[in-house]
This record gives C-alpha cells, structure tokens and sequence, in this order.
C-alpha cells in the first residue's frame, strides 16, 4: 500500500502524559476513501472517532456510540458495519469507504441523488449512514420486496421519520442497479 | 409611489416558487456529509470535555475526589460546584426563552442533587477517550435524600398552575353545568387515559462546541438549539459577557422536536471550560445522557362525554394531571382543546400539576396537544361506539365553527373537507363499525380515525434581504432549520416576491448576529420568518421600482405601483409582460451595486383580535392486531391536513409523514420508564427506549386540502410542524379497539396491554 | 472507556496463551478479552460495564470457514459473522431454523460485524447490568439485584435466582439450542466440546458467570448435527418494535413429522431466562402427539410450569404460552408464518 498521508502520532487521539494506565498508540494503515495513509491510533479508538475527530471526516455521524441508531454506518471492503462498535486499530490493511467517498467529483452517487429526489430526510443528521447502509443493502442482494428493504434498513433510526422516502430511493436505486445488472 | 409595508403585503399572483414540490436546497449538503452540525466544528488544540452524571436522584454531595482523574493521562482539568467560576447570581440571568417559572436548574451550581444524572462533574482532557476515562476515575460521595417520582403516588397531591410560560393558556372557566349534563346525558362514556414519558431523542445528541478567540477572549458558539439568538442570550447572562463576545452558530440541527428550545447544559458547561482554560473545548452529551433533561411529561386524564341520542354532545369534561419539577412549573396546554375541537354547551376543563424529583419537562412535538387530543378522540370514538354513529358522522354533528372557550370564529377552518378527502382516499366507507370484523389469517385488521387541531401562531422577525449587481440575492435571519425545511421554504418566498430563479437566492440563518428571529418551534416559523422575508424583499422591491422608473428610456416610468410585477428576473408591466426592465439594467443604470433592507413582521394584532386561528387534521389509520401476541402493525395511514398555503408540498409532506412516524411511536412505542426506588429512568438508551424503525412504517398517505386564510398573516400560510402528530395516537388506538375490541387507554400500547 | 493494552493472536494457541486473569478471576470485569466482531464487548467498555486490561485481537486465526462434519453436520467457525451463516446456501437449505434465528436479532449492519462464536458470549440487555450507578450482581457480585424490585419487563421467568434475574439475550443461542449445537473450545489444556445445553449457565448464586466457558478458552467453532429440521420449523420473536430489537419472548421449533403426528420435536425459548430455555421433556411430551393446538396448549404450560414473574414481566408468562402453541403451528404448517 503507498502512503499518501503520514499523520503524526499527536494527532491521533494519544494522552499528552505519559504514566499508567496509558494506551500505546498502535501504527496501522487505511485506505479512506481511495486514499492510504499510515497512521498511529491509540486502541480504545472506534473506527467512528478515528474518521471524525482525527481525519475530520464528520460526514459519518454519533448517534449513540453504542450500535443502536446506524448513523456510524460505513462501508468496511464494501460491507456496512456499524463504525462506533470497531476498534480503529482492528482495521488495519482495510478499505474504508465514508459518506465522503460516495460521490464522483460533483456527480452524486446515484444513492445520494434518490435521497434528494424523494425528500428522504428532514434534518440530515443520520443520512449519511442511511445512505451507506442502502449501498451496502444493494451490494448485498437480499432484498427483493420493499418490506424487505424496510426490515433490512431498520438498523439505522430516523427521528424525524424520513422511512418513506428512504424506501422509495433505496428500492428506485436497487432496481436500477439490477437493470444494470441484466443488460 | 409603491408603499412600503411594514407587514407584508401577499405573494404576487404570478408566485412560481412557492407551492412548488422542490427539492431541499440543502440536500447535497446534507447527502454527502458536508453539512456540519455542532459537534462537528474544529478549532486548533480543541479540549474535550465529558459530564460525570450524578448516582443518585436527591440529596447532596458530601465529597468529590477529582485526584485520580487529574491523574489520568491527558486530561486538563475537572470543574466540580467545588472550583466552578463565579456566576450569575438571580434566576432571571438563568432563564432562557423558554423557561417556565421557577428557579432554572443550574449545572454545577452546589452540591444539591436534584434529579437523576445530574451533571456534577465535566471532566476536560486533550482527547475525547481520555476525558471519559478521566470522567470515569471522579470520586463522588453523596447524602441521599426520599425523592418521588411516581405520578401514580402522587397524583392528588397537585396544584393548579397560572400562567406560567409564554404561549400557554390556562383552561377557560367552565361554561354551562357539565358535571350536572353528563348526569342526564341519555348517552355517556367516562375514562381515564394515561400516557407515558417521553424524550425527544433527536439523532444528533446535545453538543456544543466553543470556539476561543484569544486575540480578545470572545467566544463562538456552535450548539446545537433552535435558536442561536436564545442561546447568546442565556450565554451573556449567565456568565456576564458582552454581546460582542458571544456569537451562536447553528446552521445545521440534527432534529430537536423542542429539546433544543432550552438552553441545555452541555452549552453551560462546555462555555465555562472554554472560558476557563481560554481555549476551545466541545462538550457532547452521551445517548444515556439525552435523558437527563427535558422531556414530554407523563398525563393521567380523564375524559367524560355526554350526549342525546342523536349525537348532539351535552357535556365535555377533561381534567389533566401532569408532571412538573420541583424547581419549575412546566405546563402545557392539555385540555382546552376539548373546549374548542367541539360544540358543546357544558364544558368543564380541568389542568393540574405534581411535583415529582424528575427534570422539568418539555415542549415536545405538539406539546399539550399530542397529549390531550389523543384522550378526547379516543373518548370521541368511545362515544361514537356507545350512540352507534359513525366516528366522522358523530364529529361532524358536533363540528365547531365557533372556538367554544373564547366565542371567536376560526379564520378559517377547512376540517371537514379533512374528513371527506382523507375518507376518500382511505375508502373509509366500506368500513363495517363492528369490531372484530374484518380478519386475515391471524390478523385482526381495524380501522380507525381521529381529528386533529394546533395552533396557527406568528411572532414578531426579522429578516434582510441583499441584492447585489450580478442578480444575487442573499436573504438572512436568525432562524433555524432543524429538518423543517426553512432553508428551502424561505428562499422560495423570497425567490418568488422578487421574481428571482431559486438558483440565485440564497438563505442564511443559525447565526445570532443576523437579524432577530425567534425560536425555532410551534409551526410558526413559516409565518413568522417567512413574513419578515417577504417584507424585507418587498422593500428591496421597492427601491428596485424606484431604481426602474429613473432608468433611461425606461418603459416603467409612468408605471403605477400595482401595475407592475417581478419575473425572471425583470420588473415588468402585468398587463404586457415584454415591457420591462431587467433588475441588473436597473441597478446598473443608477449605479448601484447593491441594495440591502432589513424589515420586521409583526402579526397583525388588530386582525388578529377577532378569530381563532388553528390548523386542522383528520388521520386514518389501518391496524393489523395479532390479537393472540399482542402484535400491532401501522399497515396504512391517511392524514388529510388544513393549514393554509403550503409553501413546499414536498418538505411539508415530509413533515407531516414524519409526525405520523412520531406518533406510531407515541402510540406503540414510546416510554421512559422510571424505576422508583431509585428515582431514575432506566432505559435510556435506543435498544430499550424504542422509537420507531423503518419496518414499524408503512406508505404515509399526506393531503393538503385547500384552505385559503387572508386573516392569519399576508402568506396565508400556518405551518405543518405539529398537526402531523396530534391525531395519530388516536387513530391507532381507535383502530385497535375495532380490530379487537379492547379499549387500551394506556399509551403506549405495547403487546402486554393487547393480548392480555 | 478506561485504557487496555491491544494484541493481535497468530494462531490459536497463541491467543490462549495471551489471556490472563489479572485477579485470578476469569469474572471480573477486568479480565482479559478476546475480540472479533466486538458488537458487544466494545459497547461494553463504552458503557464501563466491561474494563479488560488486555484485549487480544482474534480476526486473523483461521476460524472464517463453514465446513462439512463427517458425521454430515456443519462446522460454523468461530470467526465467520452472522450474516455470512445466514445467507450461507448451505445453511439456509439445511438449517434454515438458524438462518431465520440469526435474521431476526440486531441489524444488518451489526450481522455483518458480529461473530459466531461471540454471538454466544453476549452478555444480557438488562438496564442494571448496563447503568454502572445502580446495584447489578452480574456486573458487581454482592451489590444486589436492581431488577427484582425494579423496571423489570425485559427479565427473566424462568430458571431466575434472588440474585440476577436477567435474561440471554441472543436469537442465534436460541435455534443452536434447539439444534443441539456443540460448541467446539480450545485452552491452553488443549481442545474439548461442550453441548450447547451446558454452555450456558443458569444465574444461581454466581451470576457474573455466564457461561461453562473458562476465562482461557477460546470458541473455534460450532458444529451443527446431521438433523437440521429443514421441513418443519418455525422461529417466532415476539418483540415491542418490528425491527431492531430484542426479544420479549421467543420460539425456535424443529419438527419431524409423519402426516399430522409429530415423530419428534425440539423447542427452545428465548427471552425467557439466563440461558436460551430448551426443555427435553417437553420435547419428549410432544413425540407422538397430533399437531393440534390444545395439545401444544398442554406442552406450553408444561414448559412453564416453574415459570415466575416479578411484575413488569408477569405477562411474559401468558405470552410465553401463546407463542409456543403459535409456534407449534406454524411449524407443523397449521397456521401460515
């Protein structure tokens, strides 16, 4: 893997003092978003605070720190996991793929497009974990009916109660992509 | 001479903009993670603070051991009542806008605990990991104290609140004899309803982070609230600081259903650190920790209703026990509503309050309403069983055209074509009214409906409006777009009063150095702050004519005020639009390179005066019961809503369908439950305070029907953000006593209460 | 969450050998931990409920295959997730009972991460063992019970003790339990098997102990026998909301049967109590009998017959019933899922 970022270690969520109990900062490397970069976490890192407080990537949101709303979803070599729950430092040598990384240059990921189209959200703030999770959801395959999208999205909450939207762009954007798949 | 209002006059009657289904202009921010919300702000050499929350409910700290945190690698400091700075000394310095009376809770004050996790401690460290570590090795030692907090207990052991907060209205005296009419009343139901605590729980937890000026110690503020402008207030009172030293910034919220209309402690605390240690730090509460504040207050009630045989409603009585602090007096408006959703002739309402060792509440999404419709149309459905009518047949008997507590006419009040198009579309006249009648498989399907009605309110804004030579305009105000789609509604109204496309109008807010706007709630920013856009863009308008008719050769020159319009970008005649000018040539030809105007709407008082002014729902609702588990599905919702002119369709559907979300919620799901010997709520995190998910919901059906309402402000509009939720609980409940036959009066209605 | 020292294991042996128990006991919540999906254990040290002083990594041992017995079952390695079993073909043709069982518990997201082998060493839902300010045996043993007299609708009916009441809270534990899964573990000892039965423990007067497993061993896998009762089954959750979460009262059934008589049955219950709640007498109960519901009637309260509510839960008791009988009768296909 080549090195586009070297961040240095202070960067990286490390106590300034030195004294016990004190976490080790640990190098591992990251692809983020097409981008490697070799950096040093401390282990009690999640995956979430790595992205948002050290490579300022708040795109991928804390809605709970504790796997129960989805708004930490990122994609992991391209499956959906929930970043609040990862050790950073367990993701050594992985492909990480954020809200962030969607996009191609200004045109929006289809996802991201059908989001907008169909109002699928009010103030924002789980959406991008909504709409990593529907890619995951495409890239899976089980879904066939909307139920099953709506079973198969319920892993991220939406308080302000955008589910119809999100179904709809989620199932438009599956369909097109089986199209795709068929031609 | 074009006049210029003071209130604005209505939108031009070539309005393109407005009523248009447009896509959120905030969408791509908010679709690819670049909309930045409170927590989300950097600044160079940023502390972290995390809140230690107090173990026990009441009573008071005997010791506080800060050593081993101070210990811990990376923290920089620990505040405690013990070291905490001085402050502001009088109540009124801790109100914010959306206090009641009372003495306003204040963190870190002394060592009286009052409720349960109470901030006692926060806990500053270099990174987030380390100050929660540190907030973890605080040693607290506490004298605990009896508490209550059991409502049930402590239900006759009440007050009767006055007017203790801005918007409230305490029940009206009664009217007629209803004690003595529900006696005679051939026809009667008489029930007590009770509903849960509820917390608001938007996805973005309470942050705040304060940027450090050193240059002069002054502080920008980036919090997460309704009202930037509230904040900076409570900000400078508290800690004594200037306005020039406090700036609020919230240009995105992640939700807040009013958790964000009080200043939450996170803000206090994360400025006293800041302020402190003179550099920035962020303070974010924990999911745990979101239930350590306001919340929608458990209500027991009881709904009594008689009539004649015919329909004909002889008696409203509703009286209201609900929870209140013992430092505040939070009150809502329960039970007035009953006076004023029906004729009747005997009404007596009732409100009172206990005092329970729990935070104060708080406005929550329809607060008062979304607690005490769903018991009246519940008792309305009751009734309608107990006369044999139709549940719509029997509310449109007793149909208000007069708001029965205060006589006034509505200013408008298009309810009953609610009734008929919901109906309509929900095909609700194939239903057959017996109960258990419709089956599949295991399913018992029900249907049931319920009505709707929330305030149309306005207050005093401001907005300015800035339109610079390249045809731009930059429209502002202190407001706040917590998913309610302000952004886009007021770009629209201010894209359509100048005639300017969508893509050159731009709208800032969340930014308490911009022009006075109140907070962000009760549906009536659309007309409140939408009024003062189109105001301040009037006056830009006029400056503009004025700027037209002096142009050289200019086609406007003897053009009346009326008879001109703004289109595409040109100031033309109506009566032959290719005479015109464009706005550019206008500017251009005088010389001008920009014209700015800041305007306030006021509600029209006078106008006012007279009429009732509400917004109005009918909600119908589809169940499947698995009566032997106790299972209930939402397989089909119809909400048909009156309330004015919608300025977005798209945004305000969104609204109101979210609203119907909330309300599945209030009505299957949602309960704080406290545990009363230790006086705490117990699950308060999302795997056991359970709000809804995608697959609790179905296709949401929204209609807007037709409602035109010159009386309620120019706009003619009245705001979506409530009427969504008031009738849903109901319609649920109802829908569930048609499938099964049980009448569940206890929200929320989980599978306990159904199969048993 | 408090500070830990991180490893990484290179094979099995080696992970074993890592793990200490810094106060000679494998309880404590500062005991050393294996990782690998870490759903549970990483929300635990967020919440300080879990404080290990040493976290060994465990996602490179080779333990990601699912692979065929020779006595015809399958091999569930430890470290495959949750979501790869369910969709595995194999699985869903030849267990569909665990598929359906893994399907209906946490998220997609959270199936993606979490493990096998972890799925088994959840540790219980409840609020007391969660909120570190309230008395919890389990997490602090001698501090008392909060449940028993507190917010108690998520707890254990049976098989509780006065001193935890709380409940297992996997859907996965529940079908392995009906499947009689083995649990394959390896120690510093060596390797041995323990029958899903008695992999869990019942609270008694130990409650911080959830499991036979010993604090040095690690699962490697699970293996599934020959009969996966692919024909006749069913997997009921009851639950407050549609989606996302846990079970009040849940059903695994497997069912043989020849025309409407049931040859032989497996049940389990999840929810219920401290450990996924199968019953072999009541299995038994069932062998021989006419798929009609007024003999599941029978079975259902057989099964709760030593069933205890405290309150909140009392209903669980009655649901508890009702579900079996349902269960029952989707499984032997008299009433459509």
């Amino acid at each position: 893997m080549s090195l586009d970022t070297q961040l240095p270690v202070s960067l990286v969520d490390a106590p300034r003092r030195e004294s016990t109990p004190s976490p080790a900062a640990v190098p591992i490397q990251l692809q983020v978003n097409g981008r490697n970069m070799a950096i040093a976490v401390a282990p009690w890192t999640s995956l979430l605070d790595l992205l948002r407080l050290c490579l300022d990537l708040t795109g991928t949101k804390k809605g709970c720190d504790h796997g129960q709303c989805g708004a930490c979803t990122v994609l992991v070599d391209g499956v959906r996991v929930n970043s609040c729950l990862a050790l950073a430092v367990m993701q050594d040598g992985k492909k990480i793929t954020t809200i962030e990384g969607l996009a191609a240059g200004d045109a929006l990921h289809p996802l991201q497009q059908a989001f907008v189209d169909h109002d699928a959200f009010q103030c924002g703030y789980c959406t991008p974990g909504q709409i990593c999770s529907g890619v995951g959801l495409i890239a899976e395959g089980h879904a066939r009916t909307p139920d099953d999208i709506r079973e198969l999205m319920s892993g991220n909450i939406c308080r302000c109660g955008a589910y119809k939207g999100i179904t709809a762009a989620v199932e438009q954007v599956m369909r097109s992509t089986e199209q795709g798949a068929k031609k | 001479m074009m006049s210029i209002p003071t209130i604005a006059d209505p939108l031009p009657a070539n309005a393109s903009q407005v009523g248009r289904p447009l896509s959120r202009v905030d969408g791509r921010l908010k679709v690819t993670g670049g909309a930045k919300y409170a927590a989300e702000h950097n600044a160079p050499g940023l502390l972290h603070g995390y809140i230690v929350s107090s173990a026990i409910t009441k009573g008071r700290i005997t010791r506080v051991s800060t050593a081993a945190a101070l210990a811990s690698p990376g923290v920089v400091h620990v505040f405690t009542h013990e070291n905490r700075p001085s402050l502001a000394w009088f109540d009124r310095k801790w109100k914010d806008e959306d206090s009641p009376k009372g003495s306003p809770f204040r963190p870190l004050y002394d060592a009286k605990i009052v409720h349960a996790m109470q901030p006692i401690a926060l806990v500053v460290a270099e990174t987030f990991e380390a100050a929660r570590c540190g907030a973890r090795l605080v040693e607290v030692e506490y004298e605990a104290e009896h508490h209550e907090t059991d409502l049930r207990a402590r239900r006759h052991h009440t007050y009767t609140p006055g007017n203790e907060k801005t918007g409230f209205e305490p029940p009206p005296k009664p009217r007629g004899d209803a004690d003595a009419a529900l006696k005679e009343a051939p026809v009667k139901v008489d029930a007590e309803y009770e509903q849960a605590a509820e917390h608001h729980n938007p996805m973005e937890m309470h942050a705040s982070t304060v940027i450090f000026h050193e240059a002069d110690d002054s502080i920008t503020v980036y919090d997460k609230t309704q009202g930037v402008q509230g904040t900076q207030k409570y900000v400078c009172n508290v800690f004594g600081l200037p306005k020039a030293s406090v700036r609020v910034l919230a240009p995105f919220v992640g939700g807040a259903f009013g958790s964000g209309l009080r200043a939450q402690h996170q803000l206090f605390l994360a400025v006293m650190a800041s302020t402190q240690l003179k550099r920035s730090v962020r303070v974010e509460l924990t999911r745990p920790q979101m239930f350590t504040f306001g919340h929608r207050p458990q209500t027991i009630q009881r709904v009594a209703l008689g009539a004649a045989h015919d329909g004909t409603l002889t008696a409203v009585i509703h009286e209201a026990v609900q929870e209140s602090s013992q430092f505040e007096n939070y009150v809502e408006t329960v039970v007035n509503w009953s006076g004023q959703q029906y004729k009747c002739e005997n009404v007596r309402l009732e409100y009172k309050l206990a005092r329970l060792d729990l935070f104060t509440p708080l406005d929550m999404r329809a607060p008062g309403a979304a607690t005490g419709l769903p018991a009246l149309e519940c008792a309305m459905d009751e009734l309608a069983y107990a006369l044999k009518i139709d549940p719509v047949e029997l509310r449109l008997k007793n149909y208000a055209d007069v708001d029965g507590n205060s006589g006034k006419p509505f200013s408008s009040k298009e309810l009953k074509a609610c009734f008929a198009k919901g109906a309509e579309r929900f095909g609700w006249a194939r239903r057959n009214p017996e109960p258990r009648s419709m089956r599949d498989g295991k399913h018992l399907i029900g249907w049931g409906m319920a009505s709707g009605v929330w305030d149309a309110m306005q207050v005093p804004a401001s907005a300015k409006a800035a339109l610079s030579i390249d045809g731009r305009l930059i429209v502002s105000s202190a407001t706040a777009d917590i998913g309610t789609g302000t952004y886009t509604a007021m770009s629209q109204i201010a894209a359509d009063t100048l005639g300017i496309p969508m893509e050159q109008v731009r709208f800032i807010l969340g930014d308490s150095s911009l022009p006075q706007a109140p907070l962000e709630g009760g549906s009536f920013t659309v007309s409140s702050v939408g009024s003062a856009v189109k105001a301040a863009c009037d006056k830009v308008g006029a400056r503009l004519l004025k700027l037209a008719r002096k142009a050289h050769g200019s086609p406007l020159a003897d053009a009346k005020d009326d008879a001109v319009e703004f289109a595409d970008g040109r100031i033309r005649l109506k009566n032959d639009p290719a005479r015109g000018i464009s706005i550019v040539e206008a500017m251009r030809g005088e010389g001008i390179v920009n014209i700015e105007e800041q305007a306030q709407s006021i509600p029209n008082f006078l106008k006012h005066r007279s009429y009732k002014l509400g917004t109005h729902s009918a909600v119908f609702v589809e169940v499947r019961v698995d009566p032997d588990l106790g299972t209930v599905g939402v397989s089909r919702v119809v909400s048909a809503v009156a309330a004015g002119r919608i300025i977005n369709p798209k945004t305000a559907a969104s609204q109101v369908a979210g609203a119907v979300v909330g309300g599945i919620g209030m009505a299957l799901l949602e309960e704080t439950l406290v545990d009363h010997t230790l006086g705490r709520y117990m699950n308060h995190d999302f795997a056991e305070y359970h709000v809804p998910v995608n697959a609790d919901v179905p296709d949401i059906d929204v209609i807007f029907v037709e409602e035109h309402d010159d009386i309620v402000n120019p706009l003619g509009v009245k705001g979506v953000g409530e009427i969504g939720i008031v009738g849903v609980p109901a319609a649920i409940a109802n829908a569930i006593f048609h499938a099964t036959g049980k009448r569940i009066r206890q929200f929320p209605i989980t599978p306990d209460k159904v199969f048993a | 969450m408090r500070a830990f020292s991180y490893t990484r294991a290179s094979d099995v042996n080696d992970a074993v050998h890592r793990i200490g128990t810094p106060d000679g006991d494998g309880a404590s919540t500062a005991a050393d931990k294996f990782i690998a999906g870490g759903t549970n254990l990483v929300d635990l040290m967020n919440a300080d409920v879990m404080r290990p002083r040493q976290v060994v990594d465990i996602t490179r041992l080779p333990l990601d295959t699912i692979e065929e017995t020779p006595q015809g079952g399958l091999r569930l390695g430890a470290l495959v997730t949750n979501a790869v079993t369910a969709y595995d073909e194999r699985v869903a043709r030849r267990y569909p009972l665990l598929s359906r069982a893994i399907l209906a518990g946490a998220s997609a997201q959270l199936r993606n991460m979490a493990t096998d082998g972890g799925n088994l060493l959840q540790r219980t839902r409840c609020y007391y063992f969660y909120d570190t300010a309230t008395p919890c045996n389990k997490r602090k043993p001698g501090s008392g019970c909060g449940a028993i007299d507190g917010v108690n609708r998520i707890h254990a009916i049976l098989g509780a003790s006065a001193h935890c009441i709380a409940t297992h809270p996997s859907d996965m534990c529940v079908a392995l339990a009906a499947l009689a899964a083995v649990v394959r573990v390896t120690g510093p000892a060596g390797e041995r098997t323990i029958p899903f039965a008695e992999f869990h423990r019942l609270p008694g007067d130990t409650p911080q102990i959830d499991t036979n497993l010993r604090a040095d061993e690690l699962v490697t896998a699970i293996d599934l026998p020959p009969q996966g009762y692919a024909e006749h089954l069913t997997y009921l959750k009851i639950r407050d909301r549609a989606s996302y979460a846990f079970a009040l009262v849940s059903v695994a059934v497997g069912l043989e049967m020849e025309g409407d008589t049931i040859t032989h049955a497996r049940l389990a219950l999840g929810g219920v109590a401290h450990k996924p709640w199968r019953d072999e007498e009541a299995e038994k109960m069932l062998a021989g009998k006419t798929a009609a519901a007024e003999n599941f009637r029978l079975v259902a309260e057989f099964i709760l017959r030593d069933a205890r509510g405290y309150g909140h839960n009392t209903f669980k008791i009655e649901l508890a019933k009702r579900a079996i009988v349902r269960a029952l009768e989707e499984a032997a296909g008299k009433v459509q899922p």
